[in-house]
């Protein structure tokens, strides 16, 4: 089937012309047709334009052009603004809004041919570990848990991750803030990369926490990450935050091997709460990677327990006062009111759900005069430190190995009534984001009850190789061939 | 620090700080590239980023940042080789994102100061604390729709520099005279048109009084005055309104005020208590703004000479008086026409003509000096044909009148009416003696001791002669007579 090849195999047997972009998109579209109102994995689904596109690719391709993506169809996550296309970031306050620009990194996929099917659901303003918190409903988990119970695909990139597990599309742009690509691609069994701040431009992004939002790919291999990640990434002058350096050939250190690297194990990172099944896939990567001809080294990041209390002060922060355009005065949601004041109570009430208010009220308290420097300034200095230990562990390891995340998929409902357990998920991947360093996920293996985990490779600043490299091996080594029970082609 | 006001017990003294809030001229705005033009239409000069459309990010303009760094340089203040831009979050209509981009922490300029000249002759200094950058917002309509506010986001986002005094001022004259030396600076480094009434200068006033020894006592912000005249009024009567408070047995509570022109009274516009929480902290779209040194220098390298500089030029090279240097130098223009005029003439009869005639003539016919009647170049061609004699002085006057009438050249006035002065002694002799033969009592009066009879003669000879007798040989040619 179209739908089970990886996205370079796509692209490959385009180039081939084994078969068309038009019958790969249609494949897919079949596959959204047919399951999306099972796991609502989609907002919006841009049939038409990409069918559009998809003749233009196989215009090109016929022409002997090959764009990177050219004919590749992918889910956007509904974060990224799309010209024409509605882009609600999951929020009620934007359900009507269209934008009328195209995000940088979206523009780059295009740039280089790749389909678009349509908008990928979220998390409220990427505020969510579960995807529950999407006001155009929950996603669905395509794996499945022998109770039945429906489970969260993660969050915020929940849409987008199960888009790509259900093979709905071969590939996604997510984005992450405390581990919004890595956690939802642990639950979903695929690879998700977060660069290094800076890598991507944030331009056309609706903002979350601007000093932590980073996008992304996600994909259902480590290499299929690198290619997309290769025409995402680049510096963009509209950014004053995205680094001006050349972009590596992430492709190519995918084949590099871990011989001679020393990857470290952070000591901090271990508890006694931790799933035995999770201890123990741990130990495993370790293992392969020592039997790739890695060195594996304990190292210590002395501040990771300040890393969930810290980003959930930084992080609300600065979403209060970046969510403080959605006023109901220019564009989206408006909800009238006899006077100014309530013209925003309104549309903000209405507009935001129980989540986004909860972080827009925490943010606001955080930098409220006379809580500032108890709240705010200190978690930046503690984010100072968080920063300094990745620095002096990367003086002696290249990269660092971890969990993705403390458990597998859990079932919609679970944790809702208690937002700290939610936060906890976060707790292995918000220490990099923190630090602005890049990170990945990659499938390793399943839990007792046969719901995939993803081990977490965490590596320098602008190293995202280095990451591409340790991640291709553990891809190999585990060879994870599992595949969700919700699938194009699966038996319904 | 003669200014007081008497208070019921005793003299009051002012103490008055200035912020002011000048627009930078620059092509584009502060973080995006739309234009700035005043009186384009509504919201035709709007970005996605000045409406905070939804992923939209502010890029500094490096234009702006090299205006403030050379206000700051004109203002003889440190510049902040590092600096920062913070959010003060608010909700307003006219404020698109919800917050403004400002440098509160961290501002770009720093501690410099201002000389400021006073109509006693007296100078003083006053201290600026601080230069920085920040958006300004949008504006809102009230008066457009019975029910609904009309917004016009074309100012929101043009760069505004934020100058503020230290409480330094001490009477109305004295921040008025501020408020003008600052336009005057900004003017001539071309960072600000100064313009209040088109609102790119804006001044908030903050004001407090006490007795004299006293520490400060509490102020009151008076927001958004948009002349000089307004911002001396409403120190005037915000001062007033203190006084008669704390006489009273009341306490001024520290608020912010509104300037009613029309009453001539400053009236609440929002307690301490309403004051917003800002909360302030630095916007994580920007990185912090880093200066090269040598670019800092370049700049400083580049400044035009500035009118403290000027003044004592003029003072020391053309020997004008302090209060002429300080008036020719107020405007750059019309210092740069002086110069004009005075190049390689009587540089002190060059700036009496420009005081005097050319002065009054621009406020008669209501021109300025851009599009003044009479060019710099031919006011320096009549000077030249005073100084070669070709005219006399009272003939110079009328020549003036004619050129500013006509726009004709003062060598083709002169010759067409045939105003050349009469330096010919044969000429002048003939005059002379018509005149003493047709006053002999008065020739007798004068030789009977009548001294003062002497101008009588000059003038009627001068009449005699149609005003173009050259005075000197006039006079010369009377005395040897009279004497003889």
């Amino acid at each position: 089937m179209l739908t089970d090849l990886s996205l370079v195999e796509a692209r490959d047997g385009l180039r081939r012309r084994a078969f068309s972009a038009a019958e790969l998109t249609e494949a897919h579209l079949d596959a959204v047709a047919a399951l999306n109102p099972r796991l609502n994995a989609f907002i919006t689904v841009s049939a038409d334009r990409a069918r559009a596109q998809a003749v233009a690719a196989d215009a090109k391709l016929a022409a002997g052009e090959s764009g990177p993506l050219l004919g590749l169809p992918l889910a956007i996550k509904d974060l990224f603004c799309t010209e024409g296309v509605r882009t609600t970031a999951g929020s009620r306050i934007l359900e009507p809004f269209v934008p009328p620009y195209e995000s940088t990194v979206t523009a780059n996929l295009l740039r280089d041919g790749a389909v678009f099917l349509g908008k990928a659901n979220l998390d409220e303003f990427a505020m969510g570990s579960s995807n529950m918190t999407s006001a155009f409903g929950p996603v669905q988990n395509p794996w499945t848990r022998a109770d039945g119970a429906a489970l969260v695909p993660g969050g915020s990139s929940g849409g987008s991750c199960a888009a790509v597990a259900a093979r709905m599309a071969l590939g996604a742009t997510a984005t992450d803030t405390g581990g919004s690509i890595r956690q939802p691609a642990s639950f979903c069994g695929i690879a998700g990369v977060k660069p290094t701040y800076g890598r991507c431009s944030r331009w056309g992004i609706v903002a979350f926490a601007s000093s932590l939002d980073q996008a992304g790919p996600v994909a259902r291999t480590v290499g299929d990450c690198a290619v997309m990640l290769g025409s995402m990434a680049g510096f963009d002058p509209r950014d004053s935050t995205s680094a001006d350096r050349p972009v590596p050939d992430f492709a190519a250190a995918c084949r590099r091997g871990v011989r001679g690297l020393r990857i470290g194990v952070p000591r901090e990172y271990r508890s006694d709460a931790m799933p035995a099944e999770i201890e123990a896939l741990w130990q495993q990567g370790l293992a392969w990677l020592r039997d790739g001809g890695a060195e594996i080294v304990d190292v210590s990041l002395p501040h990771t327990k300040y890393g969930l209390a810290t980003y959930y002060i930084v992080a609300p922060a600065e979403a209060s006062s970046n969510l403080a355009r959605y006023d109901g005065v220019r564009f989206g949601r408006r909800v009238e009111g006899e006077d100014l004041t309530e013209l925003y109570e309104r549309t903000r009430a209405e507009g935001f759900g129980a989540e986004v208010r909860r972080r827009i009220m925490i943010g606001t308290y955080v930098l409220s005069a006379g809580y500032y420097d108890a709240y705010y300034l200190r978690a930046q200095k503690v984010r100072a430190l968080i920063l300094r230990d990745f620095t002096d562990a990367y003086a002696q390891v290249d990269a660092l190995l971890t969990p993705t995340a403390p458990s597998a998929a859990f079932a919609q409902g679970d944790k809702m009534d208690d937002p700290v357990a939610m936060y906890l998920n976060d707790v292995f991947t918000v220490p990099a984001s923190m630090a602005g360093v890049p990170g990945l996920s990659v499938p390793a293996g399943l839990d007792p009850q046969g719901l995939p985990l993803g081990l977490q490779v965490l590596g320098r600043p602008f190293d995202e190789e280095t990451v591409f490299a340790v991640g291709a091996v553990l891809e190999r080594a585990a060879g994870f061939r599992h595949l969700p029970a919700i699938r194009a082609g699966a038996p319904a | 620090m003669s200014y007081v006001i008497k208070g019921q017990d005793g003299p009051w003294e002012l103490v008055i700080g200035l912020e002011v809030h000048a627009q930078v001229i620059s092509r584009s705005k502060l973080f995006s590239g739309s234009a700035t033009e005043f009186g384009a239409e509504p919201n035709s000069q709007v970005s996605f980023v000045d409406a905070a459309f939804p992923g939209m990010l502010p890029v500094i303009n490096q234009e702006c940042v090299a205006q403030a760094v050379r206000t700051g340089l004109g203002l003889d203040a440190q510049i902040n080789l590092v600096s920062r831009f913070d959010r003060k979050n608010y909700f307003y209509a006219d404020l698109p994102a919800g917050y403004q981009i400002s440098q509160y922490a961290h501002p770009v300029v720093g501690g410099g100061h201002v000389e400021i000249e006073l109509s006693d002759g007296s100078t003083r200094r006053i201290g600026v604390t601080r230069l920085h950058l920040e958006q300004d917002a949008g504006k809102s309509l009230h008066d457009q729709h019975p029910t609904k506010s009309y917004i016009d986001l074309n100012r929101s986002g043009i760069a505004l520099m934020e100058i503020v005094s230290e409480p330094d001022l001490r009477t109305p004259e004295e921040a008025g005279a501020y408020l003008r030396k600052l336009r005057t600076i900004l003017r001539y480094l071309g960072t600000c048109d100064g313009n209040m009434e088109e609102g790119s200068m804006r001044a908030d006033v903050n004001v407090s009084v006490r007795r004299h020894g006293e520490p400060f006592r509490t102020r009151c912000e008076v927001k958004n005055v948009n002349s000089v005249r307004f911002v001396m009024q409403a120190i005037e009567a915000e001062a007033a309104r203190q006084v008669e408070v704390w006489e009273s047995g009341g306490t001024v509570e520290q608020e912010t005020r509104l300037f009613d022109p029309a009453r001539g009274e400053t009236r609440s516009m929002r307690s301490k208590e309403d004051a917003h929480d800002y909360r302030y902290f630095p916007d994580p779209d920007l990185l912090p703004l880093v200066l090269d040194e040598a670019w800092v220098a370049g700049l400083r390298a580049e400044l035009p000479e500035l009118p403290d500089a000027k003044r004592a030029r003029f003072v020391a090279k053309h020997g004008l008086s302090a209060y002429d240097a300080a008036v020719l130098v107020a405007d750059q223009e019309t210092a740069a026409f002086y110069e004009t005029v005075a190049a390689g003439r009587d540089a002190k009869l060059a700036a009496n003509w420009m005081m005097g005639d050319f002065f009054a003539a621009l406020n008669r016919t209501g021109r300025s000096i851009g599009d003044s009647p009479v060019s710099a170049a031919a006011l320096g061609q009549l000077l030249d044909l005073l100084a070669d004699r070709t005219i006399n002085g009272r003939i110079a006057k009328e020549v003036f009148e004619a050129m500013v009438e006509t726009g004709e050249a003062p060598a083709s006035i002169v010759e067409n009416r045939g105003l050349r002065q009469v330096t010919d002694t044969g000429a002048i002799d003939r005059a002379v003696d018509s005149v003493l033969a047709a006053n002999p009592d008065k020739l007798a009066e004068y030789r009977g001791g009548k001294d003062k009879l002497f101008g009588f003669f000059v003038g009627q000879v001068m009449k005699a002669m149609a005003g173009k007798g050259n005075p000197a040989l006039v006079n010369d040619a009377l005395r040897q007579r009279l004497s003889a």
